[in-house]
């Protein structure tokens, strides 16, 4: 079965084969434009993410007034959910209501989502996690471009001589794109990579250049660029003339604040703004004036900010100076993060969007797609987006939510506030996979949606191209694809135009929208003038670049049989779809002149400031081989053992000042919220920053959810938050004990204070510490385990002076579960005692070995004793007798000591002696 | 410490040197000296045993079956007669004459000295209630003790042994081996408290529970009962065990009534000092008999050192002063291992480490403070105890090995390489 990885927005090809003992096997698909056979750890893993455990299978409701989740009908929980909806729409008006999405829904999901909300309902409300990921970028295309448009392909990274990786941890974030550069760069030595990023990441070992920029710095950094670059007559005047509007002003504001005369560059300037080595950013623009195929690359570090579409323009900007857009080998590049974020833009799955690349604020698009649903209605302004829902939600203008394949709770900046919006809420519906998340907490209805290898439908990569998810399992239990249950809801709130029987229905319904109204524009050679107001496609059309004309009327067959394309896709004379690798080849933008915009991008600092209080600033982001909230990649024992737990890497400086030491346990406060992080070092970080991963929530740790220390300012322009810069302060959390216990069921962790679980193979591992000394190890010990039984196999170790307890639990032989504390942060061997789970019995050596919690060395056994005063073993011995030509039992008790006590073991000495000199001599 | 000088005065072409006592003690004492100064004394030597010098310790090895008298003999007669010793078994000293510088046998024997070594060791404790006298009652000291207790086991079936410390837990395994049904009678309710903690303690009751000894604790013995022959011990609670043989295993006495009568400084024992000399600078004395700053002695590691500073002494070589160190102790019942050495009762500014594996039936526990070990407890594991018995001795610096110091020696060494 060929579908394609859940994971980040590359869009990985994957090859899903069932194994004759109905194993998982799952390999890269060769064939699939984008990875071309290879898959990240992640992706490689994904045979372990599909187990059962934890899936949420059948519908739950909590009855009016709080009280526990139940088992419901799928019939009960849909009515509670439309009823719900109409009710407080009937009450309080379209506006009252909100779905909050995922760019993990595929896009048949999505489409429905959005269909029933701006079409039905009648709201905009619809707004995505994908706002806290990539809107930036989405806001900064369709300023410069007039369109939301990635122009390049992943096969320009290929052919670029430099490539610039702006806040990007490619490496970790974008793997096998990071292979595929790291391969080109192998081919090609003068292919130049540079790193713009405030971390030493892992993508840094593969940068000529890294630029450690200050946190929020960028706009400077692109501006200064663009300035230089003017500065040094590296502009397309032509290009700039023909096809673009507003470079005077936008140089000038890059300018503007330099300390030399107007139009003299000041690097010094730039460079302090950035906090970067003068010689090192000259290096860099340098680099970029010479070279004319560059790609800029940017992803989080770009889009999470403030000002992130500023530096989405600034970045543009530099492009379209130097005229290097729409040719192979070069343009701005966003890498989206989420597998269908790229999906959910393009059916308008935001709250700022309509559909099919049309614009909510267009009377004339509204008009288009309203009379395509034949929908009672039309959303005409723009709905909430993420961060303005859940105030509205806890300010109480919003009062039911449907959240859908997201976790808002751990993901939301200031997630106490959404906490805190959830709790008040009347109906928070969540459809998800999972049974167990924080969000669910506070949701009144749970409705089981299917998971990856369930799902049916489409997803968009990152360079546009559309790949089929297709499945390789039954759903389980009760579950129902998210297009099915948004339908279900929709057609019991008596809404017509939901009856699909299959995704490619929904496909095919997108699809036709694409198409609708969509005249293309007049290719007129580069004039490109039209009527202000036009848009193209006459009186009654709306031109969009977005169009999937090519894949209207596949049929279920030739859905089934999609292959990888890129949109916009238009079909070959033989009727076959015809994709398109590269966007603005022809010059021509999508605003209503054609011509792409320069924005003058005048720098500003993040809005929340550094002071005495909290004197860090702290980013945030992902590990390597952690996904979002852990649903899927904590259930793997593979992807856990690379980080464990969630950390705090900070520079040793800042450590040393803050009071806490590698290893140890911090707290990480700032006026939002506070969490606890184990302390690092190796990160690369430079002073004044700190980093903490994004993964870690209440579900697998005690308290490590990041959401809940970052601010919630959000950029003005896109609404995407300032995950990359909260001031920060971290502290040392005392703790009279550290540990780690490691368990084939769930151990009992009340009391405890700071737990991290980690999956492993047939076990589960939980990092552990505590506040409070501990009193009776065993008692304390034997609750933990869940050991009831007085005679269990339970050996100890107690060095209570030293703070060290051991105990492990052997049943039949077998290790059943361990726990290790120690007074200062446990260094002993977990991978060892993992591994012992993997056993249907111990062997001598492996038991003695449990409360070492190492295994004890070959040649550790001395042989039975014979010597018992001084225990010396027979191997012992008889080595002494061969290696030293001993004779006498005399002789071996001056070597061993063996019979210088109460002799009685002498016998044997004697006798082993006479045993190896009969051997010796037979050998010689 | 300067020897005494060559005893001129003496008629003889060489000195004289006479032992009072023929145990372990006193021949290794001999040995010591015969290594250095072979040709320096006629030597003498009277045992109250009628046997050549023999392996008290293993005498529970002989009851248990598990060895002959011949197994445990360490010297023969010929070895006496190959070093030109006037060995005078059976025949004890009765009196010390220190001003003539003679020793009196019981068999009417008269031997002069220069040097007197005295190595009587000690007597078993007999509890003197009604009843001690009776017949079947015996002590766990001598070979005619041990081949009491063989003998009665052939006629009788039940034995009652009273004392659980160490040689009373080896007498019991010993008689359960030769088939008889077995109770230990303990005064408290921990056995062989002197050289456990309670939890080894208890182990050790568990395991020899299983073994099939029944114990009766807290149990202070008021009466032998019995006419002519001991048919049941009682106590002082009113509760009784009947029996065919006890066995009194209540602890030894330094055996000083010679050194006393003969003058010399006695308290617990006979007293001397770091040359193992006597009040008497003639006499030496080595072995359980003897009180050393304080202290008396009833294991060997000991006595070794006494007998090399002592035999160094009488051959006139200097050496170190004697030096009590840390002693180890170890029980010799088969399957039940059992090491204690050192200080293990703990107390304010000692630190414990204890490492309890009840499956396996081990627990270890050491002790201690500043860094250095001063005690252990082993049970079931008692592979490393030399080796903490010398971390004790030595007053090693054991922070480095912490953490790996309960698994043992061969780790430890490993993890240090």
């Amino acid at each position: 079965m060929r579908t394609t990885c859940p994971y980040c927005g590359v869009g990985c090809g994957v090859r899903a084969t069932r194994s004759a003992d109905g194993r998982i096997v799952i390999a890269g698909d060769e064939d699939h434009p984008a990875n071309r056979g290879r898959l990240c750890v992640k992706g490689s893993a994904l045979a372990e993410t599909t187990g059962l455990e934890g899936r949420l299978l059948h519908p739950k409701m909590r009855a009016c007034g709080g009280g526990a989740l139940h088992a419901a009908s799928w019939s009960e929980a849909l009515d509670a959910v439309a009823s719900g909806f109409r009710r407080v729409i009937e009450q309080h008006g379209p506006d009252a209501v909100a779905f909050y999405v995922s760019g993990q829904l595929l896009t048949e999901d999505y489409y429905v989502a959005n269909k029933l909300m701006k079409g039905y309902i009648g709201s905009a409300n619809i707004d995505t996690n994908s706002r806290l990921c990539m809107s930036s970028s989405v806001a900064g295309h369709k300023r410069a471009f007039g369109e939301d448009l990635v122009p390049l392909c992943y096969e320009d990274l290929e052919l670029a001589d430099l490539i610039v990786l702006v806040g990007s941890n490619t490496a970790w974030c974008h793997p096998v794109l990071f292979q595929r550069i790291v391969k080109a760069k192998a081919a090609r030595p003068a292919l130049q990579v540079v790193v713009i990023d405030p971390r030493r990441t892992a993508t840094c070992e593969l940068a000529d250049l890294h630029l450690p920029l200050a946190s929020g710095t960028d706009v400077w950094l692109f501006n200064g660029l663009l300035a230089f670059l003017a500065d040094r007559g590296v502009a397309d005047a032509t290009f700039i003339n023909d096809h673009t509007v507003g470079h005077a002003q936008a140089l000038e504001v890059a300018r503007s604040g330099t300390q030399g005369v107007q139009g003299a560059f000041d690097l010094e300037h730039y460079a302090g703004r950035c906090n970067v080595d003068p010689q090192t950013l000259l290096a860099f623009y340098r680099m970029y004036a010479r070279t004319e195929r560059v790609i800029t690359v940017y992803s989080m570090g770009v889009n999470q900010s403030s000002a992130g579409t500023d530096k989405v323009n600034s970045i543009i900007n530099c492009h379209l100076q130097t005229g290097r857009i729409g040719k192979p080998g070069m343009g701005p590049f966003s890498f989206t993060g989420q597998p269908n974020a790229m999906g959910g833009r393009e059916v308008g799955g935001l709250a700022n969007m309509l559909a099919a690349h049309m614009e909510l604020d267009n009377p004339r698009h509204r008009s288009l797609v309203q009379g395509f649903w034949g929908s009672p209605t039309i959303a005409d302004r723009p709905g909430l987006k993420a961060v303005e829902l859940f105030e509205a939600i806890e300010a109480g203008r919003v009062k039911a939510i449907w959240i859908m394949c997201t976790n808002p709770v751990v993901s939301m900046p200031d997630s106490n506030q959404v906490k805190r919006a959830l709790q008040r809420c009347e109906l928070v519906v969540s459809s998800d996979c999972m049974e167990h998340t924080d969000t669910h907490a506070f949701a009144h209805v749970l409705l089981p949606a299917l998971g990856w290898g369930e799902k049916n439908g489409t997803v968009t990569n990152s360079e546009r191209r559309i790949s089929r998810q297709r499945p390789l399992l039954d759903a389980p239990g009760e579950g129902r694809p998210d297009w099915q249950i948004v339908c279900d809801v929709a057609r019991r709130m008596g809404y017509a135009g939901f009856d699909f029987a299959h995704p490619f229905d929904v496909f095919d319904e997108h699809a036709r929208l694409s198409a609708w109204g969509n005249v293309p524009h007049e290719r007129d050679g580069g004039n490109g003038t039209r009527e202000e107001g036009d848009d193209g496609g006459g009186a009654n059309g709306a031109s969009r670049v977005f169009n999937l004309t090519g894949l209207i009327g596949l049929g279920r067959a030739g859905y089934d049989a999609l292959q990888p394309v890129q949109w916009p896709v238009r079909t070959f004379d033989d009727g076959t779809p015809r994709g398109t690798e590269r966007l603005l080849s022809d010059l021509r933008f999508s605003h209503p002149d054609g011509k792409a915009r320069f924005i003058a991008t005048a720098p500003r600092s993040p809005v929340y400031a550094i002071d005495c209080d909290y004197p860090l600033t702290l980013n945030t982001g992902r590990v390597r081989d952690q996904w979002h909230t852990m649903s899927r990649t904590g259930k793997s024992a593979t992807l856990a053992s690379h980080v464990a737990e969630a950390f705090v890497d900070m520079h040793p400086d800042d450590a040393s000042r803050s009071g806490v030491r590698e290893g140890e346990l911090a707290r990480v406060s700032t006026r939002w919220g506070s969490m606890l992080a184990r302390v690092q070092m190796g990160g690369g970080m430079s002073r004044g920053s700190v980093f903490v991963p994004i993964h870690w929530n209440d579900q697998v740790a005690s308290d490590a959810r990041v959401g809940a220390v970052v601010n919630p300012a959000v950029c003005p322009v896109s609404g995407e938050p300032e995950f990359k810069h909260t001031p920060v302060r971290i502290e040392p959390f005392e703790c009279a004990w550290y540990g780690f216990t490691l368990s084939r069921a769930e151990p009992a962790l009340e009391g405890i204070a700071y737990w991290t679980r980690i999956q492993g193979k047939a076990n589960v591992r939980y990092e552990l510490a505590g506040r409070e000394p501990i009193g009776d190890y065993g008692d304390w010990a034997r609750r933990l385990l869940g050991v009831d039984d007085p005679n269990a196999d339970l050996p100890e170790y107690i060095d209570r002076h030293a703070g060290v307890y051991r105990a492990v639990h052997v049943r039949e032989g077998r290790i059943e579960s361990c726990v290790f504390i120690s007074a200062r942060p446990e260094s002993s061997s977990r991978a060892w005692l993992a591994g012992l789970f993997a056993k249907d019995a111990l062997d001598a050596d492996e038991r003695l070995g449990l409360l070492v919690g190492e295994p004890l060395f070959s040649g550790a056994d001395t042989g039975p004793t014979v010597c018992a005063c001084f225990g010396v073993g027979r191997t012992t011995i008889c080595a002494a007798i061969r290696e030293q030509g001993l004779t006498s039992a005399a002789q071996i008790t001056a070597s061993l000591k063996a019979g210088s006590n109460c002799g009685s073991c002498l016998p044997e000495l004697k006798k082993l002696l006479a045993e190896t000199e009969s051997t010796t001599l037979v050998a010689s | 410490m300067t020897p005494l000088g060559h005893p001129s005065d003496a008629p003889h072409s060489r000195a004289r040197l006479v032992v009072v006592g023929n145990g372990m003690a006193a021949m290794r004492t001999v040995e010591e000296m015969l290594a250095t100064a072979p040709q320096r004394y006629d030597i003498t030597v009277f045992g109250a045993e009628p046997h050549g010098n023999y392996n008290r310790i293993l005498l529970s090895s002989v009851l248990a079956g598990e060895k002959r008298i011949a197994d445990i003999t360490l010297h023969a007669p010929e070895w006496y007669a190959a070093n030109g010793i006037d060995l005078r078994a059976g025949d004890p000293v009765v009196s010390i004459d220190r001003a003539h510088r003679v020793v009196r046998s019981q068999g009417g024997a008269e031997v002069g000295y220069d040097r007197l070594l005295i190595a009587t060791g000690s007597n078993p404790v007999v509890l003197p209630v009604p009843g001690h006298t009776l017949d079947g009652v015996v002590a766990f000291r001598a070979i005619s003790d041990v081949e009491r207790m063989i003998a009665a086991a052939r006629e009788a079936c039940r034995a009652v042994v009273i004392g659980g410390g160490l040689l009373g837990l080896e007498a019991a395994n010993g008689l359960l081996q030769q088939g008889m049904k077995v109770s230990v009678v303990h005064h408290i309710d921990m056995l062989m408290e002197r050289q456990l903690d309670k939890s080894a303690s208890t182990l050790l009751q568990q395991a020899l529970e299983a073994k099939g000894i029944r114990f009766v604790m807290s149990a202070r013995t008021a009466q032998i009962v019995g006419d002519d022959r001991v048919s049941a011990v009682r106590f002082e609670d009113g509760r009784e065990v009947a029996a065919d043989l006890v066995v009194m295993t209540a602890g030894v006495r330094p055996n000083i009534e010679l050194a006393r009568q003969a003058g010399l400084h006695c308290e617990r024992g006979i007293v001397v000092d770091d040359a193992l000399q006597t009040s008497d600078p003639h006499i030496y004395a080595v072995g359980e008999c003897v009180q050393h700053r304080g202290a008396t002695f009833g294991l060997v590691a000991p006595i070794w050192d006494q007998a090399r500073v002592c035999g160094a002494q009488l051959a006139g070589v200097d050496v170190a002063p004697y030096e009590q160190k840390s002693t180890a102790t170890r029980l010799k019942v088969t399957g039940v291992n059992l090491f204690s050495a050192g200080d293990f009762k703990g107390g304010p500014g000692t630190e414990d480490m204890v490492l309890r594996d009840p499956r396996r039936a081990v627990y270890k526990r050491l002790v201690l403070e500043r860094d250095r070990m001063i005690g252990a407890v082993l049970f079931g594991d008692v592979d490393d105890g030399a080796w903490y018995a010398d971390l004790i001795r030595n007053q090693t610096d054991i922070s480095r090995l912490r953490g790996y110091l309960l698994f043992g020696q061969t780790l430890c060494e490993s993890k240090a390489a």
